[in-house]
């Protein structure tokens, strides 16, 4: 049971909503969070743990992950790399014809004025960072400073720094409703739990993930945040096979995509448990979990087809995640003016766990009223137009 | 408890002969050669042998025929297959 | 290239070939259909008839059964109206347009079985608490000393202790003492003398306590000790077993002060009972339930229907009770399996039905007389490996129930890796369950079973396997 009245609720105890308890928490604000499943359990659950900067062209996304990924090295120093399994690997993009190194090359010349650290590769360079690369490559480009974390563990590390903090953290508790005063502003929640059925604080962040549409229903201040449906690969334990993570230059143009249909460009990466995993598939399905085999078959075919040894490996499991996006692929990240107060963080689509620091970083100060390390404006939650493509 | 009448032939372990009655598994051959472990986790390096014998807790694994990973005791043991310990995930030879 | 290739779908697929799944086979050719006949192994019988080719039978239970059940197998193989689609290991079961698709692995290869409906037998294997050095070699479960003794003709060791809980340890430890081996003592955590109060259970299975008595009878024949409320709390050695610590246990299975002694002993036998393989059924979306011996099984009607249409299932799957209520539960199933595919009335052999009443009725019995308290639990160390694929220390599920706020199995799971490995969970995943409900301060319930047994991937896969899988490639 609170004692204390929070400054700031955080619905959601993901990695967004961990980031965000966090950052508040290290600030000296009294921080709550309402999660109405477990930690990490919902969106971050079913998600590879990426930090990349390779996959974004210049714009406002990009330097949210060149501000993240700087983030992240400072917190994987300040908690220690193994409670996050945070590893600076880099990454590693691979073209496979002429034409596809070319449109690279050109992408990495714009991320390097835009402050990426890219160097292009040739073939030779390629098999000199990854040995066990198919030979049919044409080129590729290396970005290192992009790294990976274990988004679970991550999330509830952070979180337990947070509790240390002071923050509270309240598992398997929904929030049922807002409370806004008369001129509008936000107040509080309501939940279903019998020990906390309110909470009342002037600053409330939704940070539910794909489910952060339905949040917001609630609030009154609908968003168009969708599902995309991934599904990721596990193979066996192997010893140390895939140095780096590795990815082929289609999956650029799948992550900007609007397409409706299932696509899939292959990203494959070691982790510390010495599983490899196999993403990403990308397809709007609803809240659909039925498994498709037919996903799973094109990414094991895309994934021998760049490395060939993958052919005699066995598929251990494969679990599947729902990516929160937006129409126009950008995040949202910011106070609501529909109702002073609240607070967006959600929308991520497929970088949540790598953008989530920046999220953090930027809404604590914004909640401070320190200066910005960033123009949010392009994050704005009420730039749609039309929000009537709201989840049920 | 030896099958009167049962073809016998041989296997080998780390290229020593062992020998087999004919439908027995290969963690059946190699436990009634006396042997216990021929596996180490890629962990704490720590031996295994059969543990459920019926294929379900993948602790029995041995390369056989170069081929890593194959659990002992669902495998028949067939004429001349050579069996060898596996350290590990058996995948060393990809490792880079 | 597999039998199944370019034909029709089976009116009826049966997966397993233990006493539920071959007596559902065969009773729904009886009634018209055409059944395929999926299990893992080479041949038929499951873990209870396990069987070396030319064995007379002598140390089985049931044989007589067995004989006329594969008898009708083959008979019906001869007739065409049963294929057997031996050493197949399905790893995935999904419904199609009009059928389900079963895709096997076969010597490494892929195979696809398709079939109208579907009875799932897929049975169990022996439930795992861990203790210190359960890990060394040496230390088998009770169905591993079974199955190498029946089917290949080997003993795990020649002093070996039997230890755990149910009434399966009886004929593993006279199996073993027959064979020549020195059982060095059953030792059952439970009390198992709380049967009597289920007088009506044991009236109607009269046969299975006299069978009982008789393992004793063999036992007490071999000087082996048989000892209640006492169970391994230790194995010994450095690279294989060369000792056991044995207890006495208090009702809840805390270790009675001052009862701990060592036996020297070259292998220890080990089971809690049994946990059903349910991946399949999870698979399918069939709605689970927990049972009274704590294990997640598949819900089925009086037809033993599943909640999926088309989908039945029959032996431990549905509940663990022994070979004669499998037996009985897939007579009722093939012939419910039969008619769902075909349209045609066709019924069980008389008296399954009432045989699958006294069967269940003596599985209840069971269940309540041996069931799994919590106090094993103080027999870890924080050293003490549960997930033994992983090699998950109890130290560090505690460290992330505790510091991180694990509060169910998966996220356990996802935080610290028991039930990540090769295995998945099946053996560690009971113990998994029982920490973190012990550690919340609740029971487990079906939820917490569900997560750690929910395998979309049933078995590895090579990815090749997977890659070659039908379909198109827009590449």
């Amino acid at each position: 049971m609170s004692t204390t009245t929070p400054d700031v609720i955080v619905i959601g105890a993901g990695i967004v909503g961990a980031s965000c308890a966090h950052a508040l928490a290290a600030a000296g604000m009294r921080v709550a969070v309402v999660e109405r499943g477990g930690i990490a359990a919902g969106t971050t659950s079913g998600g590879e743990g990426n930090i990349l900067v390779s996959d974004k062209e210049p714009g406002p996304e990009l330097e949210l992950a060149l501000l993240s990924a700087r983030l992240w090295r400072g917190l994987a120093e300040d908690l220690g790399e193994a409670s996050l399994e945070y590893e600076p690997k880099g990454g590693v993009v691979v073209a496979r014809s002429a034409d596809t190194a070319a449109a690279l090359a050109s992408l990495a010349t714009h991320q390097r004025a835009a402050g990426v650290l890219v160097d292009d590769l040739d073939a030779d360079g390629l098999f000199g960072l990854e040995p066990n690369l198919a030979r049919d490559v044409s080129g590729g480009a290396w970005y290192p400073q992009d790294a990976q974390v274990q988004p679970m563990l991550a999330t509830a590390s952070l979180l337990r720094r947070a509790r240390s903090n002071g923050a509270e953290v309240h598992a398997g508790t929904a929030v049922t409703a807002f409370v806004r005063d008369s001129g509008g502003e936000m107040t509080g929640v309501r939940t279903d739990s019998g020990a906390v059925p309110k909470l009342s604080a002037p600053w409330v962040i939704n940070a539910a993930g794909t489910w952060a549409g339905e949040v917001a229903a609630l609030a009154g201040t609908p968003l168009p945040i969708l599902p995309r449906r991934g599904f990721i690969l596990v193979t066996e334990p192997l010893p140390r096979v895939v140095r780096h993570k590795v990815y082929t230059a289609e999956y650029v143009a799948n992550v900007a995509s609007s397409d409706a249909d299932l696509q899939t460009s292959v990203v494959i990466e070691g982790t510390r448990g010495g599983t490899v995993l196999i993403g990403a598939s990308r397809e709007r399905v609803g809240f659909d979990r039925t498994m498709s085999l037919e996903v799973i078959r094109r990414l094991a075919a895309q994934a021998i087809g760049l490395f060939p040894f993958l052919a005699d490996v066995s598929l251990l499991r494969t679990y599947l995640g729902f990516r929160p996006y937006c129409p126009d692929h950008l995040p949202v990240i910011g106070e609501d003016p529909r109702a002073p107060g609240l607070i967006h963080a959600c929308g991520h689509e497929g970088a949540g766990i790598g953008l989530a620091a920046a999220t953090a970083h930027l809404l604590a100060q914004h909640v401070t009223g320190r200066p910005a390390d960033l123009d949010l404006a392009p994050f704005r939650p009420d730039r749609f137009a039309d929000v009537t493509a709201v989840p049920a | 408890m030896t099958g009167v009448g049962r073809a016998r032939f041989a296997i080998t372990f780390d290229g020593e002969e062992i020998p087999v009655e004919e439908g027995q598994t290969i963690a059946a051959a190699l436990i009634a050669s006396g042997r216990r472990s021929w596996r180490t986790t890629r962990g704490s390096g720590a031996p295994r042998g059969v543990f459920c014998g019926i294929g379900v807790c993948f602790d029995c694994l041995a390369t056989v025929n170069g081929r890593p990973n194959v659990r002992a005791c669902l495998a028949t043991a067939r004429p001349g297959d050579a069996v060898t310990m596996q350290d590990g995930t058996g995948h060393a030879d990809d490792a880079v | 290239m597999t039998p199944s290739e370019g034909r029709p779908p089976f009116d009826v697929a049966v997966i397993g070939a233990g006493p539920a799944g071959l007596a559902a086979a065969v009773t729904a050719v009886a009634g018209g259909s055409q059944v395929a006949l999926v299990d893992a192994a080479s041949g038929p019988g499951g873990q209870y008839w396990r069987h070396r080719d030319d064995d007379d039978g002598a140390r089985h239970h049931a044989w007589p059964a067995f004989l006329r059940l594969r008898g009708a197998v083959d008979a019906a193989s001869t007739a065409g109206t049963l294929t057997s689609f031996a050493g197949h290991q399905v790893w995935h079961v999904e419904r199609t347009a009009d059928a389900f698709a079963m895709h096997a692995l076969v010597d490494g290869r892929g195979a696809v079985i398709h079939a109208r409906s579907l009875v799932l037998a897929t049975g169990a294997y022996d439930r795992q608490l861990p203790f210190p050095g359960w890990t060394l070699p040496g230390v088998y479960t009770a169905g591993a000393a079974q199955a190498l003794l029946k089917g290949n003709g080997v003993r795990v060791g020649s002093r070996v202790v039997v230890a755990g809980t149910g009434p399966f340890l009886l004929p593993v430890a006279t199996g073993l003492a027959e064979a020549g081996a020195q059982v060095v003592g059953v030792f059952e955590a439970g009390r198992p003398t709380a049967f009597a109060r289920h007088p009506l259970a044991v009236v109607r299975n009269a046969a299975k306590l006299v069978e009982g008595a008789g393992y004793l009878r063999v036992l007490r024949r071999h000087g082996v000790p048989y000892r209640t409320r006492t169970t391994v709390i230790e194995a010994l050695g450095e690279a294989r077993v060369t000792g056991a610590r044995i207890a006495s246990l208090d009702p809840s299975w805390r270790v009675v002060p001052g009862s701990e002694r060592t036996i020297e002993c070259d292998a220890v036998a080990v089971g809690y009972g049994f946990t059903p393989q349910v991946e399949l059924p999870l698979q399918l979306g069939c709605e689970m339930t927990l049972d009274r011996d704590g294990s997640l099984v598949a819900r089925v009607d009086d037809a033993q229907a599943s909640t999926v249409e088309g989908v039945f299932a029959a032996g431990e799957a549905c509940g663990v009770g022994g070979a004669e209520l499998a037996v009985a539960e897939g007579q009722i199933a093939g012939a419910a399996a039969a008619s769902s595919a075909t349209g045609r009335p066709a019924g069980a052999p008389r008296g399954a039905h009432g045989r699958r009443s006294a069967g269940r009725a003596f599985a209840r019995a069971m269940h309540e007389s041996f069931t799994v308290p919590t106090g094993w639990q103080g027999w870890l160390t924080p050293e003490t490996i549960v997930c033994r694929c992983e090699e998950v220390t109890a130290g560090r599920i505690d460290e992330v129930i505790r510091g991180l706020g694990a509060a169910d199995p998966r996220a356990v799971k996802l935080f610290a890796r028991p039930g990540m490995g090769l295995c998945q969970g099946r053996v560690c995943g009971y113990a998994t369950a029982c920490l973190v409900a012990s550690g919340a301060g609740r029971d487990v319930t079906a939820a917490d079973l569900h997560a750690i047994a929910s395998r979309p991937i049933a078995q590895p896969v090579p990815l090749s396997v997977i890659a070659g899988l039908g379909g198109r490639d827009p590449s």
